[in-house]
């Protein structure tokens, strides 16, 4: 198998340079994937992963992805929130691989809360 | 926890926590010996003694958000299932470091699984960290350093998709920078 040499590196830092220089403008959806032990376990970096992997094929420049501790709703992991511009934060639960891809998608990129996913919004939960 | 590297996530979210600039993640699997080591050293705030004599207590956390803190004590009870043991010191101001050994051939450890997922998982969402991941299978000896990286990046952030890209394939693949 190929190498991995530091002029590979070095062709891609090229490469990534051109991709930011292409780039509408700067974020404006985050992704927090709520990654303590609970969600570890319940599938945390699974749904991360699927999440990193939809925002490459789908070449999405404004969500920033980011994690964070236990938010205390363990039974309900894995769980997202999602942050939209100025609009209030929406906690999704029971969450994989295809949902996170869903939310990315409709919510984090088009501004649309999915609700059947959500728990709450803002601190109002969903009935 | 279904593999190890998910153990090591969870370990390393704490020394995150902890305000680490650097965590180093050793992993030595050792067939001949029958064992699997792994320490998670970090930089972080670390603990007092008396934290220190709690921390393994799942019912002890230093989050507010609940009432357990469970990442180490199943590491330790993980590791203690399969024969091996488990160490933790810390030195406030200095940092923290969890020491697992595993009984390698043991029929409850559990696999390795994706250390590529996980160690591009904690970069992602904290690219400011640096993370050294060494990893000995037998004579082989993989390591991957986020400061080498950087040099070559220069300006350009090691959270780039393209660059978390070549890191996932990098360890995936455990080949070494050259």
């Amino acid at each position: 198998m190929a190498k991995m040499t530091i002029e590979d590196l070095r062709k891609i830092r090229e490469q990534a340079k051109r991709s930011r220089n292409l780039r509408e403008g700067e974020g404006n959806a985050r992704i927090t994937i709520h990654m303590g032990t609970c969600g570890i376990a319940a599938g945390a970096r699974e749904v991360m992963d699927a999440l990193l992997k939809a925002i490459d094929e789908h070449a999405v420049r404004s969500v920033l992805v980011t994690t964070s501790g236990c938010a205390g709703l363990c039974s309900h992991e894995p769980m997202a929130t999602v942050e939209y511009a100025d609009s209030p934060p929406v906690k999704y639960v029971n969450l994989d691989s295809n949902k996170i891809v869903r939310i990315l998608l409709e919510h984090a990129v088009e501004g649309n809360v999915v609700k059947e996913f959500a728990f709450a919004i803002g601190s109002e939960k969903m009935s | 926890m279904k593999e190890l590297a998910l153990h090591i996530l969870d370990i390393a979210e704490n020394s995150i926590r902890a305000g680490a600039s650097l965590i180093e993640i050793i992993v030595d699997e050792d067939g001949e010996r029958d064992r699997i080591t792994i320490e998670i050293r970090d930089n972080g705030c670390g603990m007092d003694q008396d934290t220190l004599s709690r921390v393994l207590d799942p019912f002890f956390t230093t989050k507010d958000v609940r009432r357990v803190g469970m990442g180490l004590s199943l590491f330790r009870r993980a590791a203690e299932g399969t024969g091996g043991h488990f160490y933790i010191d810390s030195t406030p101001d200095s940092g923290t470091t969890v020491r697992a050994v595993f009984g390698y051939s043991h029929i409850d450890r559990q696999p390795m699984g994706d250390m590529a997922s996980t160690v591009s998982g904690l970069l992602l969402s904290h690219g400011e960290i640096d993370i050294f991941y060494k990893h000995i299978i037998g004579s082989d000896e993989f390591v991957f350093d986020t400061r080498d990286i950087r040099i070559v990046l220069e300006d350009t952030p090691i959270t780039s998709p393209e660059v978390i890209q070549f890191i996932t394939t990098m360890i995936r693949e455990k080949k070494n920078l050259e």
